[in-house]
């Protein structure tokens, strides 16, 4: 492939645009205006990467370890990455991941398979070049310039010359692909709008692009590709047909996976600790399968099960290894494999704020926080933004009250009685307590130092007498829903989605609504939408380079 | 006719099958009689690197009363007695905010590494101290800087480009060992040397990246040029590197080869587990640092908000500060305070480390200059005035050691210049605002 073809194909997006085919390039009335913001350079992130090398070289290619940490921005990692630089020592990682996979691809138990070049004769140009073509556009997501082209095939030529191993050439030429930028970042380019003269849209591989990542959290497949060299996505018909393949592949379970891994900020789960002596059952194996039933769960809600998200605060489906079931202590017929689960509905447990996950990772080692549970639901789940501490907090009223105090509830109403406490604790304590017959590990208890533990309380004035109240309170609250459409917007976009998208926004969230919150619904309004797709005509500047927090701080007044 | 016979074709027959074997003279060739500087007059090389640890200290039991040497040292520093004389102690420095938020734990090592107090958690305005170090002295070797977090969790770092570029640690010292120690090691007093071809096509490939820089660049904006351009400087860094595999490694008396570490590193945050893991990973560095593998470091104890922990008590360290009652007798918080008299103990061990490292007439510490600071002064009530900080090691005779200084108020940004210009940097001043300085601390200056 190359740029004249590339060329032709949207020669023929061009006329059949003019042809009247594609009105839809102009605009649907349907959908509010939104600016845009400018075209990005996301990082890669450890999950695209394994994602992309499964794809291109095969699943059972590994990876020698995963890549730095990129720093949550406005809520999500993923804004982090359009942001996030790389360092010598990633650097370092990302070269030698790059020998490692090369190294793989063109060993003798897969060339065969992967380059298709045995048993042709030296010097063999036609097969590297034909292997360099292929794999080099399915890495850039785009057809190899010539002189892209020409360099790695140098490359190859060198080193095969060097060591006189035609393999260790191509492995050469691949693994200068895999340590450019052009795999690398995510850059998006434009091209002038045949259909708006001053205007700029996203050339065809970075619409691929965005949407691949959207859906699948993975770069383009060879179908998309194809599609979007020929100009099918800038027509309305061209790029639901890839849409809905793309909502229908199996792929779509990681792409969601991906998403909610970023919401639920399941990094934690890095640095969480639980005291072997005070919880002896919350293993680390418990750590890892608390975070894979979350996400079974919800992937299995949201998406195979296509069902309603808000019932993600409520539903008691869920799935149970033999490990887990000793955290929550219930009965587990094959305890060696994930097995499809139902919590009573006397159990106390209802959505996802009363599963370990949860409960485990917003508590200490050794207790419960009613306060990191309250402020996780604030922000994971609401998209509201609680105030950091004051520093000089006094903390002898506190300290006075935890020598008495038995329960958390007392001990929390006594620091809530400092007015520098009071106003944020009101916003947290209330939620969190709701939590409290779970304790730091996630298991259920009825009392706490002797003391019965009283969950009742209120989610800004809508009461609840205990956790699965609280769910169905969740349920109700309008700020999940839209919480959820944000994220997934600003996921989609790689950056924070400003007052210019409210329109937008809201139309998205009435469609949401209506589609009964769905959220493959969300994704086909989102992945088919212009506004997605937007890019503003003169920016040239990486967006979103503001961190600080994107939602107003929650005042203490709104909230009494 | 005769050939000429370049460093390629030797690489060339090298593949061939016939392995060329360069030798080069021994070690005392490049040292003068004293083995205090190279036979060609310049200065042994000054290594530099960092120490932190979380939550601070508490005054009573901490706080030396004597000024300057042989100061006492109270219960809290009781562990520092063996490497007293290579240490020295710095309080009663300020950092000042002008205006901005003392954020939580994050206020106190921002203003530290970077000079400048921030006015939100991501807002780092200028490269941590050691890059700015590392950036004039960390050429010529492996690794620019070495970066190790103790705790194990690998989003532990104070070493930053900016807020964007983190510099990640390494978390455990079986993964140090095999990035130090591990096949693309050149054991640099190994009679022979064999530059590896590998290695030259490898630097080939980089070499071919670099030359896509203009082509990706002109079709990105400002920012995210910069982005792109940081990861072309990192590559042109890494091809540095093995530019300097493909040429005889420069002896290192004091060079010896670890054995790999046990695999099992340990999990979590438990402060026997911290101590063991902070132990192998120092144990690794010292010699990373005699093999010329580095000259910069940066060593994570526990992180501002530590999480380390006790077997048996709910509380991580963090919390600690802020929940326990001060013992009425004794006026401190007990469990706090056994957890600074462990990070006390790891420090003392880091130190110590060094120290009974011989290399040419003294030790590894005397040429090492090792910046160790806090991120608040008391935890509890997250004060920034007094953070403490220290120094070990002499830098090759720059500075003296075995002082208390009282800060008397000054911004703590005086000793983060200070330390830049032993290590060679002339900046006329460090810091913004407040916390601007011209000002060495005299004091421990030779």
């Amino acid at each position: 492939m190359n740029k004249k073809l590339l060329y032709s194909g949207l020669g023929a997006a061009v006329v059949l645009a003019a042809a009247g085919g594609a009105l839809w390039l102009l605009g649907r009335n349907s959908e509010p205006p939104v600016k845009g913001g400018p075209p990005t350079a996301r990082l890669i992130s450890s999950e695209q990467y394994a994602h992309a090398i499964s794809y291109v070289f095969g699943p059972d290619v590994k990876l020698p370890g995963s890549f730095p940490p990129v720093q949550r921005t406005n809520g999500l990692v993923a804004l982090g990455t359009a942001q996030a630089e790389v360092t010598t020592s990633a650097a370092e990682l990302y070269v030698q991941s790059a020998r490692s996979i090369a190294a793989q691809a063109t060993d003798p138990t897969r060339r065969d398979f992967l380059m298709n070049c045995a048993p042709a004769q030296p010097p063999q140009d036609a097969c590297a070049r034909n292997v360099l073509t292929r794999y080099g556009r399915l890495l850039f997501r785009r057809p190899l310039t010539d002189a892209e082209l020409n360099e790695a095939l140098g490359k190859v030529q060198e080193t095969t010359r060097v060591s006189g191993d035609f393999y260790q050439g191509l492995a050469s030429g691949l693994t200068s692909f895999l340590i450019s930028p052009e795999f690398l970042f995510f850059i998006e380019r434009t091209e002038p709008d045949p259909k708006s003269p001053h205007h700029v849209r996203l050339n065809p591989s970075s619409m691929a692009t965005r949407l691949s990542l959207l859906l699948w959290d993975a770069p383009p497949d060879e179908d998309l590709l194809d599609a979007a060299e020929k100009g099918e996505l800038y027509t309305k018909h061209g790029l639901e047909r890839q849409v809905d393949r793309m909502l229908a592949s199996t792929k779509l379970e990681q792409g969601v996976r991906s998403f909610l891994i970023d919401m639920l900020v399941f990094e934690k789960f890095d640095s969480m600790t639980k005291d072997p002596v005070i919880y002896p059952a919350f293993t680390d194996k418990v750590a890892v399968d608390s975070r894979e039933q979350t996400l079974r769960t919800l992937v299995d809600h949201l998406v195979v099960r296509d069902l309603d998200y808000r019932d993600i605060f409520t539903t008691r489906r869920t799935f149970m290894t033999g490990d887990l079931g000793m955290v929550y202590r219930v009965p587990v017929d094959r305890p060696d494999i994930w097995t499809p689960y139902e919590f009573p509905a006397d159990s106390g447990r209802a959505g996802v704020l009363t599963q370990v996950s949860f409960l485990a990772l917003y508590s200490h080692p050794g207790r419960s926080s009613p306060t990191q549970r309250g402020r996780a639901m604030r922000e994971v789940f609401l998209c509201q933004v609680v105030p950091t501490p004051p520093p000089d907090v006094d903390f002898s009223k506190f300290e006075a009250a935890a020598t008495t105090a038995t329960t958390a509830r007392e001990r929390l109403t006594a620091h809530r009685k400092n007015p520098a406490c009071a106003g944020c604790h009101k916003i947290m304590d209330p939620i969190g307590l709701a939590l409290e017959k779970f304790d730091g590990s996630g298991t259920g208890r009825q009392r706490e130092n002797g003391l019965p533990i009283d969950t009742s309380g209120d989610l800004d004035n809508v009461a609840f007498t205990d956790a699965v109240g609280l769910g169905k309170a969740m349920h109700d609250d309008p700020a999940a829903t839209k919480c959820l459409v944000s994220r997934v917007f600003d996921y989609a976009r790689g950056y924070k989605a400003s007052s210019g998208d409210n329109a937008w926004l809201t139309d998205l969230n009435a469609k949401f609504a209506k589609s009964g919150y769905r959220l493959p619904a969300l994704l086909r309004d989102i992945a088919t939408s212009r506004a997605f797709y937007a890019v503003s005509a003169t920016a040239v500047s990486a967006p979103g380079v503001d961190r600080a927090p994107a939602a107003p701080p929650l005042r203490t007044a709104s909230i009494q | 006719m005769t050939k000429l016979v370049t460093r390629r074709r030797v690489l060339r027959g090298t593949l061939g099958g016939a392995a060329v074997a360069v030798t080069l003279p021994f070690l005392e060739c490049f040292l003068d009689g004293h083995g205090e500087a190279l036979a060609s007059g310049a200065p042994v090389p000054t290594r530099f690197g960092t120490w932190f640890w979380g939550l601070g200290m508490n005054r009573k039991i901490f706080l030396p009363k004597k000024i300057g040497a042989n100061f006492d040292l109270q219960e809290e520093l009781e562990s520092l007695r063996p490497i007293q004389q290579h240490v020295n102690l710095f309080t009663n420095f300020r950092v000042l905010t002008d205006g901005r938020p003392n954020l939580c734990h994050t206020t106190g090592w921002i203003a530290l590494r970077c000079g400048t107090a921030p006015s939100n958690r991501n807002d780092l305005a200028s490269p941590s101290v050691d890059v700015l170090i590392s950036d004039a002295i960390g050429g010529g070797t492996r690794f620019r800087s070495l970066e190790l977090s103790a705790t194990g969790n690998v989003r532990d770092s104070y070493s930053f480009r900016s807020a964007d570029a983190i510099n990640p640690p390494v978390t455990s010292a079986t993964k140090l060992y095999e990035r130090v120690f591990g096949p693309e090691f050149q054991d640099p007093n190994s009679p022979n040397f064999t530059p590896d071809p590998k290695i030259m096509l490898q630097k080939s490939v980089l070499s071919g990246v670099k030359e896509q820089r203009d082509a990706i660049v002109k079709t990105l904006g400002t920012a995210d040029r910069q982005r792109v351009d940081q990861y072309f400087t990192a590559i042109r860094e890494l091809e540095g590197r093995l530019e300097l595999q493909l040429q005889k490694p420069a002896m290192a008396e004091a060079c010896t080869l670890p054995q790999a570490p046990p695999k099992e590193d340990g999990e979590g945050e438990f402060a026997n587990v911290v101590a063991d893991r902070h132990r192998a990973m120092t144990d690794l560095l010292v010699l990373a640092l005699a093999c010329n593998q580095t000259r910069v470091f940066n060593m994570i104890y526990s992180a501002s908000f530590a999480n380390t922990s006790r077997v048996g008590y709910s509380n991580t360290h963090h919390l600690v500060t802020h929940e326990e009652i001060e013992d009425p007798k004794l006026g401190y918080q007990v469990l706090n305070s056994w957890y600074i008299r462990r990070a006390m103990e790891s420090w003392s061990y880091f130190v110590g480390a060094l120290a009974a490292h011989k290399e040419g007439a003294g030790s590894l510490l005397d040429r090492t200059l090792v910046y160790a600071h806090s991120d608040t002064e008391y935890a509890k009530v997250h004060s920034i005035d007094g953070i403490p900080m220290m120094t070990a090691g002499s830098a090759n005779g720059r500075i003296k050691t075995g002082l208390h200084i009282d800060g008397q108020g000054d911004p703590a940004t005086r000793l983060g210049y200070t330390l830049q210009h032993v290590m060679g940097l002339q900046p006329s001043s460090w810091g913004t605002g407040s916390m601007n300085t011209n000002k060495e601390i005299g004091e421990i200056l030779v």
